[in-house]
């Protein structure tokens, strides 16, 4: 065969891109998009220039619940094969890094250097740019902030086809953390690490008997660890209400490891397992009233009255749900509905109002987790705000969930709370100002930055960010 | 956009003035809908329509459009007005007419304009639609077919004739919309208490307007391809359809 050369690598043709279904994790409301995924900076360039006339968005590996990284008709730009590592300073603990690259690649990377990323949520498949757009928290959030706030600079690719550096302090940066992509895509970010002597994690466990009795116990001794959270029992009912076992850790020091185990030898290993993926043929109704009930019940009397100093894997202690690829299935073809809200400190009795009503009705969530914000972050849409977080998962297809939901928001919007945006498929419009404060700010940058509105998701539609 | 449980925020209702049609919105402005379209010739009817919806939700955006099923030269253009305004999340193709059998048996103008409405103008306005939706990535066509689609019968086999086509046209635009992100629904109600049919025996398993929208947004909160109207009717139908033709004829419906 005569030597042929290689065709030149073209640019991401965002017109030729293949249209394809693009659903959120919860897989409620799938609609088709271009999908495209520029391989340089020059061809993310030219896929923000070619978005045509229903714009784009950036999407990193989906994990967003609801409809942020979707956009109907329009174009999805899948960043993650923009991936490279450039740069890690491993004395100073900072990484250069593009916005394509996963938290579980910088885990895996950065590790074994003694570091670890500054935030992470309760999924190690997230990028950073998803990371930046959705401004995450963790079970560090009351000590250590958003993910944003360990953001150094970054690089961002605006409407007009133009790559700006933009820092903290800059209304840019600010309106980009947690702005859901809408201001521009993330190209490349610098974060501040977190050192680690081992990839292992001190844990204490105790149970709360009520939610009273949770929020006494995180109230008192939050401070005192670096990573908190609880798990709740939301089908517990009466004496019970609220009932919830609390988690939380620290890393643990190269001390803290026993002598005799392997872990000595190698104590910043990190080689997460994974169980076979969920099929993707479940059917509705597996995780309702009873399964979940019997779940809840086993997990609550599983759990120590107390314990302490337990040492556990960093991936077990983060990323339980991460050991099941594709776990979002299990909740069948109708998908699952993420509430996330917040309320000030103060407003306790919302939150126990809230407790009741969820659990009154039945409502079959395992994955209920609640936990104690810090300081609100710079970030003008920023979820967080000091005070209470409630995170619920719930199947799609429970009956009246569309309506309870509406009365929680409203209790939500009355306490000055908000619901958060990476996971809301169905917040009501007319909410949002009232829980963003900072909305009007953010829609005048768009409107001067972006006057053709090329940036625009579903998300952005439905609520008019 | 439509939300997690498939409700819409702008809604399109091509035969405004229907009940259903009507009723349909009525529900959805109570959930998500905003924007409300009602398309139908213009009369005080509709806009009668019109305003008992603006009285329901005052801030909603509701306009009414004028659209004939008849003139189906004109849907490209009435159509792409409404959908040049901004997304549509569902457009229900909710008009057509009875007709009345014995008379269009006798004189069959009057069939022919039975036809022409029910199936020729639905299938021209759901062809417009369709690309429409199609353009924008995203949403829901409902059609409002009939349980007499699904066996003719002696008493409206006109009316029923025309349906069954609709309802033909409908399945198969709902196979060729497959991966489009377009989402087309039939909704096969049986005897629906209305000015229609008012006057005419009821037949067993009659249903409102009201029922037909709650099937209706339950059917689009599952993305349903079929919804029949109460859901009795399927099992009932699916006898009745195999039903030995001596048999089914004596039967009193």
């Amino acid at each position: 065969m005569p030597p042929t050369q290689s065709p030149p690598p073209d640019l991401a043709a965002p017109a030729d891109a293949p249209a394809v279904p693009v659903s959120g994790w919860g897989r409620t409301a799938p609609t088709v998009a271009r999908l495209v995924r520029p391989r340089s900076y020059d061809e993310a360039v030219a896929a923000v220039r070619g978005c045509g006339a229903r714009g784009g968005i950036p999407r990193g590996l989906g994990r967003a619940y609801g409809d942020a990284a979707q956009n109907a008709g329009g174009a999805v730009l899948d960043m993650t094969a923009l991936d490279r590592i450039h740069a890690v300073d491993a004395a100073g603990g900072v990484v250069l890094c593009d916005a394509g690259v996963s938290l579980h690649r910088l885990m895996q990377v950065l590790l074994p250097l003694g570091w670890f990323v500054p935030v992470t949520p309760g999924t190690r498949y997230v990028t950073v740019g998803g990371a930046i757009g959705a401004d995450i928290h963790g079970k560090n959030h009351h000590v250590c902030g958003s993910f944003s706030r360990h953001v150094l600079s970054l690089e961002l690719l605006t409407a007009d086809g133009t790559i700006r550096t933009v820092a903290p302090g800059d209304p840019l940066f600010e309106a980009t953390c947690g702005g859901m992509g809408l201001t521009g895509v993330v190209l490349t970010a610098s974060l501040r690490l977190q050192p680690v002597e081992t990839s292992w994690m001190t844990v204490d466990t105790e149970r709360a008997r009520d939610l009273d009795d949770l929020m006494a116990r995180l109230t008192a001794t939050d401070h005192r660890h670096r990573y908190s959270v609880a798990w709740i029992d939301l089908l517990a009912r009466g004496a019970a209400t609220g009932r919830a076992v609390l988690t939380r850790g620290d890393h643990a020091p190269r001390a803290a490891l026993p002598r005799s185990r392997r872990a000595r030898r190698d104590p910043l290993e990190f080689r997460p397992s994974r169980l076979p993926a969920a099929p993707s043929f479940l059917p509705d109704g597996l995780l309702g009233p009873t399964t979940v009930g019997i779940f809840n019940e086993l997990w609550y009397r599983r759990a120590p009255r107390l314990r302490t100093g337990e040492l556990q894997r960093l991936h077990a202690f983060f990323h339980p749900l991460d050991g099941v690829p594709h776990w979002n299935r299990v909740y069948g073809r109708s998908g699952f509905v993420q509430y996330q809200f917040v309320v000030g400190y103060g407003e306790e009795e919302a939150l126990r109002r809230i407790v009741r009503r969820i659990s009154g009705r039945r409502c079959p969530s395992f994955l209920a987790v609640l936990k104690r914000f810090g300081d609100g972050d710079p970030g003008w849409l920023s979820f967080p705000t000091a005070g209470w977080t409630l995170a619920l998962d719930l199947p799609a297809g429970l009956p009246g969930l569309d309506g309870l939901l509406d009365e929680l928001d409203e209790e939500v919007a009355a306490a000055g709370g908000r619901v958060y945006l990476a996971k809301d498929s169905r917040l009501r419009p007319e909410l949002l100002p009232a829980m963003y404060p900072r909305l009007e700010e953010f829609r005048a940058l768009r409107a001067a930055l972006d006057p053709r509105g090329v940036f625009t998701s579903d998300l952005s539609r439905r609520l008019g960010l | 956009m439509k939300d997690a449980f498939g409700a819409p925020q702008s809604v399109l209702v091509l035969g405004g003035a229907s009940e259903i049609g009507l009723a349909v919105a009525r529900r959805m402005l109570v959930r998500r809908a905003r924007a409300v379209w009602l398309a139908g010739r213009p009369s005080p009817a509709l806009d009668s329509a019109a305003a008992s919806l603006r009285a329901l939700r005052p801030g909603a955006d509701v306009r009414t459009v004028e659209f004939d099923a008849l003139d189906t030269g004109s849907h490209e253009e009435v159509l792409g007005k409404v959908f040049a305004e901004g997304d549509v999340d569902l457009v229900l193709l909710a008009f057509g007419v009875l007709g009345d059998q014995a008379r269009d048996e006798r004189e069959p103008a009057g069939a022919v304009r039975v036809a022409q409405t029910n199936y020729t103008g639905a299938v021209s306005a759901g062809l417009v639609a369709a690309s429409a939706l199609r353009g924008q990535g995203h949403g829901s066509l409902v059609v409002l077919s009939s349980v007499a689609a699904e066996r003719a019968r002696r008493g409206n086999f006109i009316y029923g004739s025309s349906k069954a086509g609709l309802d033909a046209f409908a399945q198969g635009l709902g196979e060729a919309l497959r991966g489009t992100g377009v989402h087309v629904m039939v909704v096969r109600p049986g005897f629906v208490r209305s000015r229609m049919t008012a006057g005419l025996r009821e037949a067993p398993l009659a249903t409102t307007p009201g029922a037909v929208a709650a099937a209706v947004e339950s059917g689009l909160r599952h993305r349903a391809s079929t919804v029949w109207v109460p859901g009795a009717l399927r099992p009932a139908m699916a006898v009745l359809r195999h039903l030995p033709r001596p048999l089914f004829r004596r039967l009193p419906l």
